[in-house]
């Protein structure tokens, strides 16, 4: 919400510079985003009138100018521009002038004609057409300026004659004297030839670059001096001939005055926040009033008041039905007669604009102005267009069309609101008119509606159509029904203000809810206790009524109107924390019975296990929940996946973050693919991240959470991912650890099958490890291998072993045997350790591999394995004899049960 | 005799101290001290003295004997002190080629800003709770009293898994308030931080999915002035003692009254900067006593009891204390980005 300083000023004086007053109303609750001085980087630009011109001797395109600038002696000044005529007010940048963009201006000399400033266009002035659309230009192209692209080749000669036939039936012609008819049309009297024989016309043009003694090509049919694009000429033909130029003023003003106040430039903008719950606060007397109550200033309400009397009897005229009351607390309308749609007075215009609205023309910004003004948003209807004098608010019709002032088609069902006529829809109601009823510049007659509609109906009806306006945004948030009475008012108040029209007597007022206004016991006490503070209840009395709250002796508060936000002790509570101020409340610690705080389990373990990835060299990553439904087969999944089945986000930014993960996995991948493009040599990454079953309760997902990591590097192998989990399992005290190969039961569609393992404890799968499938990887665009662990937290969790209990140290030495086997290929040194356990007697401690061997002496498809076994007894020190014994043993079931034999 | 024993001192001790080696010194020790040494010839000459010679004689090669040993023993030592010393400087390293590296990982910055958030809230008895991100919109709306038509209920805004938009993607944290007084005994002190979503698209300060840390507590007596003076003692850890705040009226449905919490700007200290948009204080956090209708809603007598609540953006306080300016680097996760923490 913007708000013109100026115009607050009307309603209430505040001095505060700009900075000051946007602190002081963001701490009372107006949150100022912004402030903008609209003429902060213009100075010494004053309003000239040209009182003569001549063209420059020693140049083909300059102009010289004498004008007075109110400074008693005239000036001269050189200008390239050719829209300027002798007798216009143009805006003059004086030596030491500044203009926007930290331009300045200095005396100059042009080819020796001395320049005493210079004439400003209006981009020069940091404005354009939408501030000014008079200030557009339109260039007739004037053949003294024709460079011909080909200088052999020119489609008009150099030395033209009057009379001389360019094409069909354009002539060229000499313009004699040229008259300013206002609103930037001009008469100019032409004279040509026709077979030998001067003829003379004069043409009115719209063109504002033609002086006298110029050529130009007139078109006798079509009675128009050409333009660039009439001669389908290129803009580099006629290079002064171009759609830019001085902005010729038609404003009532003087030569001397500060332009910045000509153009509304001396205005200060201030930009709000306003938070959905105060609606009354996007209007000008919303801000007044909360600007009134933070500088403790009276506000000088104005009433409006409508003379009317024209022609004809409302009630005659008019009639409004609301056969849906729920959707229509209020209607109020009336009418304006023999409309004289013009544009509207400057400092309508200005105001409008300061606030960011394009001014359109009086009727149009008298509705305009009057919504931001009384934050009540209005609409005027062609009653033309308004069959059988009957405005209808009704639902439309399923499948009734409408199209909209911006043009737009709509077809519509139930739950839109539309104003109609006896027949049809002539506006959707709160958003936007029909084009069908639209103010244009024959209208004669206006209705001004000033409504109150159903919030939600119009928040949902703008959504549905996709076209939240200005109008709907106020309506949704629920508009005050006391408000449309005056607002109708100050419309029709206006109209008369600016001689817009005739008001007809009387106002069409439709109630369907009479609204009961909140009335409330100001309790100090229960006040003070929620905010901690001591405010006197007098202090309280004085900042409710600055608000506009009544309060009586008994202590009963009635909310006005506009606050409909104000619904109870609480809401009385923060507006009383507001201007008693939010920085005024004490400081205090909590009082009350201690909680005990802290971590549960879970929390504790998610915490550990970071802290494990992280000494084992993997950093954390964080990755977006959603991911592309195609990761599924990006990672290899079977159609058909059980675990493909995710939950699908019906309203997604992009197919890319649609589908709620299942499983980490593909985001793990894209991290590691990013850091391998961006060229990141050794990675390894962790992420404790959810994945999101569908099935949970309440159609709620079932979210569980991952120990993902993943890896690539020089260092990385199958083995390194390995050694990380042991370590994480083993710090964990994780019993009865497995590895398994995956097989036709346990499939691992994203792994590299000859080189992943599935990790249990005991008969608990807690995931899986390994080398990423190389066809999975080169789905990501990677051919170097990546590893990756998928560990669950919720089996991590369950197979986290007891806390340790000392066991005593050794008191006797252990006696330590290496044994080699040699066996098959196919055995593993799982099943040797598992053999070797098994043959044990009870002496044996450790096993530890520490050789493979593969060679002819061993022969094809053998392998020697080597082992070193510790064994020790508890009670005793053992003798050579007995660890052989052990030995024995343990050699034997090598050799029975996998056919491993001594080496 | 004597003369002998004499000259075997000097030889001996003059070749002792000249001995180069261990191995020359050991030599020398038969020499002069071995059972064919020179000194053991010698007092084999001892049965050629007189008894009265004897004592004297004795004596005399015991002496020698023994101050030979001690030379030899000092030699010794010195040897190997030479030994040592010269082992030593062989052994010298270039100390300054790097050491092997030991590969630790980073924790993201946004969790060690977490951790800092959370271990304030632990140390003030607060308890941590996690809650689930697809949730029920009647509890990250209703029961917070965003009624149906409130804008952020909008589809452009929220993500929803149903037509019904029953089920969605949580916006905010807050549910979690609900949550935690639906089933927690009072008086409650809680912080449940985690992931929450909305219909953002991906740029320099915006993602579709972000992190908030909700806190609320609950208990008799709880008032605005517990609020702000807990959240300056969480801005003080976290910024620094004497980290100056204010507190601004704002809205939100389910608190009353309502703030947002400014923090100082680091870097201009006040005065304005381009950092916070010229007004010399960041927005740092919402908060409010908690609304009594919503206290109510969850079946506690909001007569009784009051409290309040507050929601952070993690993002944006990881992002000020690192002074990270992309909140795309944060997803990134380049290695070379986390390696800095």
């Amino acid at each position: 919400m913007k708000l013109s300083r100026k115009w607050l000023n009307e309603f209430v004086s505040i001095d505060a510079n700009d900075k000051d007053f946007a602190e002081a109303m963001t701490l009372s609750g107006s949150k100022v985003e912004g402030t903008e001085d609209l003429g902060a980087e213009i100075s010494s630009v004053v309003v000239g009138r040209i009182e003569g011109m001549a063209r420059h001797p020693d140049s083909d395109h300059m102009w010289i100018c004498l004008l007075d600038v109110g400074q008693g002696e005239p000036v001269q000044i050189v200008t390239g521009a050719w829209n300027v005529h002798t007798g216009d007010l143009v805006p003059v940048a004086l030596p030491g002038a500044r203009l926007p963009g930290g331009k300045t201006i200095q005396r100059g000399k042009f080819r020796e004609a001395p320049s005493d400033g210079m004439l400003c266009s209006l981009k020069e002035l940091g404005l354009d057409e939408r501030d000014f659309p008079y200030g557009a230009i339109t260039a007739a192209a004037i053949l003294n300026d024709y460079h011909p692209i080909d200088p052999d080749r020119p489609s008009i000669p150099e030395e033209v004659e009057l009379g001389h036939k360019l094409f069909g039936s354009v002539v060229v012609a000499a313009a004699g004297e040229v008259k300013s008819l206002g609103d930037g049309r001009w008469s100019v009297a032409l004279i040509w030839t026709e077979d030998g024989t001067p003829v003379g016309t004069s043409v009115e043009t719209g063109c504002q670059n033609i002086h006298s003694m110029d050529l130009v090509a007139f078109n006798t049919k079509a009675r128009t001096i050409c333009t660039l694009a009439d001669l389908r000429a290129e803009q580099r033909e006629f290079p002064h001939c171009i759609p830019d130029g001085i902005f010729v003023l038609q404003e009532d003003c003087k030569p001397g005055d500060d332009i910045k106040a000509v153009t509304g430039q001396d205005d200060h903008v201030v930009e709000f926040e306003i938070t959905p719950n105060r609606p009354d606060c996007l209007s000008v007397i919303g801000l007044a009033r909360e600007a009134s109550a933070t500088f403790d200033k009276p506000v000088r309400w104005h009433t409006p008041e409508v003379k009317g009397g024209g022609p004809g009897v409302l009630a005659e005229l008019l009639d409004v039905e609301t056969p849906d009351p729920d959707l229509c607390p209020r209607y109020t309308a009336r009418m304006v007669r023999n409309v004289k749609i013009a544009p509207s007075p400057k400092w309508m215009r200005e105001r409008l604009r300061a606030m960011g609205v394009r001014p359109i023309n009086n009727i149009v910004d008298i509705t305009n102005y009057v919504m931001l003004e009384y934050g009540q948003p209005m609409h005027a209807f062609d009653y033309r267009y308004v069959n059988g004098g009957k405005i209808v608010v009704r639902r439309a019709a399923e499948g009734e069309k409408l199209t909209t002032l911006d043009g737009k088609e709509h077809t519509l069902t139930a739950n839109h609101l539309v104003i109609a006529d006896e027949g049809r829809a002539v506006g959707l109601a709160g958003i936007m008119g029909g084009l069908n009823s639209e103010i244009v510049a024959d209208t004669m007659d206006v209705v001004f509606e000033s409504a109150c509609f159903d919030g939600t109906c119009i928040r949902k009806g703008a959504l549905a159509l996709g076209m939240r306006t200005e109008a709907s945004a106020k309506f949704e948030k629920g508009l005050d029904p006391m408000n449309t009475l005056p607002a109708v008012d100050r419309a029709c108040e206006l109209v008369e203000l600016l001689g817009a029209g005739e008001v007809v007597d009387g106002v069409i007022d439709v109630l369907n809810h009479v609204p009961q206004p909140t009335v409330l016991t100001l309790e100090p006490d229960k006040i003070n206790a929620l905010l901690g503070t001591d405010v006197s209840e007098n202090e309280m009395w004085t900042i409710l009524q600055k608000l506009g709250f009544l309060i009586r002796r008994d202590r009963s508060v009635t909310v006005p109107s506009w606050r409909g936000d104000v619904k109870a002790m609480a809401d009385l509570a923060e507006e009383v924390a507001r201007f008693h101020g939010y920085n005024n409340i004490p400081t205090t610690l909590m009082h009350g019975a201690t909680t005990q705080g802290g971590y549960s389990p879970a929390q504790q373990l998610e915490r550990r296990l970071g802290e494990l990835c992280r000494s084992c060299g993997y950093s954390e990553i964080i990755t977006y929940s959603f991911i592309s439904p195609t990761c599924y087969d990006k990672i290899g999944w079977p159609a058909g996946l059980p675990q493909r089945d995710s939950l699908k986000i019906l309203n997604p930014l992009g197919e890319d973050t649609s589908i709620m993960r299942t499983t980490t996995l593909p985001s793990m991948l894209d991290i590691l693919a990013r850091n391998s493009h961006n060229r990141n040599k050794a990675v390894r990454l962790y992420e404790l991240g959810r994945i999101y079953a569908p099935g949970g309760e309440d159609g709620l997902a079932i979210e569980s959470k991952v120990l993902s990591m993943g890896a690539y590097g020089e260092d990385m192998d199958f083995y390194a991912m390995k050694g990380a989990v042991e370590a994480i399992l083993r710090d964990l005290r994780v019993q009865d650890v497995r590895f398994t190969a995956p097989d036709g039961e346990m499939p691992a569609w994203s792994y590299h099958p000859g080189r992943c393992a599935w990790v249990w404890a005991g008969s608990d799968c807690l995931g899986i490890f390994g080398q990423i499938h190389p066809t999975v990887a080169a789905n990501y665009d990677v051919d170097a291998p990546l590893y990756c662990a998928e560990l669950s937290f919720d089996e991590l969790m369950l197979a986290k072993g007891a806390d340790p209990e000392y066991v005593p140290l050794p008191k006797f030495p252990a006696v330590t045997r290496d044994i080699a086997v040699v066996c098959d290929e196919a055995i593993t040194v799982g099943a040797l350790e598992e053999a070797i356990r098994k043959g044990a007697k009870g002496l044996l401690k450790e096993v530890t591999l520490f050789d493979i061997y593969r060679g002819e002496n061993i022969g094809a498809g053998k392998k020697s394995v080597a082992f070193s076994l510790v064994l020790r007894a508890d009670d005793r020190s053992l003798t050579g004899e007995e660890a052989d014994q052990d030995v024995q043993s343990i050699l034997d079931t090598l050799k029975n049960d996998l056919g491993a034999v001594l080496r | 005799m004597k003369e002998q024993l004499a000259t075997i001192r000097t030889e001996a001790l003059a070749a002792f101290a000249s001995a180069g080696t261990a191995g020359d010194l050991d030599a020398l020790r038969v020499k002069y001290l071995g059972k064919k040494g020179e000194l053991t010839a010698v007092l084999k000459q001892m049965g050629k003295l007189t008894p009265e010679e004897r004592p004297a004689m004795g004596a005399l090669a015991n002496e020698v004997r023994s101050a030979l040993e001690g030379a030899l023993e000092a030699a010794s030592e010195k040897l190997e002190a030479a030994a040592l010393a010269q082992r030593l400087r062989d052994e010298a390293v270039d100390v300054t080629i790097p050491g092997k590296a030991v590969a630790l990982g980073h924790r993201h910055p946004m969790y060690i800003a977490l951790d800092e958030i959370k271990d304030i809230f632990i140390g003030m008895g607060f308890t941590v709770l996690d809650g689930p991100e697809v949730e029920l919109a009647s509890y990250n709306f209703d029961k917070l009293n965003a009624e149906e038509g409130h804008p952020s209920r909008d589809w452009s805004d929220t993500f929803y898994f149903d037509e019904d938009s029953r089920v969605m993607l949580r916006s905010q944290t807050s549910p979690m308030q609900v949550r935690a007084m639906d089933t927690m005994p009072l008086p409650i002190r809680i912080v449940a931080p985690g992931r929450v979503y909305r219909k953002d698209e991906v740029d320099a300060t915006h993602s579709p999915m972000f992190h908030q840390v909700e806190g609320m507590v609950i208990d008799r007596h709880i008032t605005m002035a517990d609020l702000k003076g807990t959240l300056n003692a969480m801005v003080e850890q976290l910024y620094g003692k004497g980290t100056k705040t204010r507190f601004r009226p704002h809205h939100f449905p389910f608190t009353e009254p309502s703030c947002e919490m400014d923090v100082q700007c680091h870097k201009c200290g006040g005065a304005g900067c381009p950092t916070c948009k010229g007004e010399g204080w960041i927005e740092l956090l919402g908060a409010g006593m908690i609304h009594p209708h919503v206290l109510e809603m969850a079946g506690i007598d909001p007569e009784v009891w009051s409290g309040w609540a507050f929601g952070i953006g993690l993002e944006r306080t990881a992002m000020r204390r690192f002074k990270i300016a992309d909140l795309r680097l944060i997803f990134e996760n380049d290695m070379r980005f986390l390696e800095q923490f």
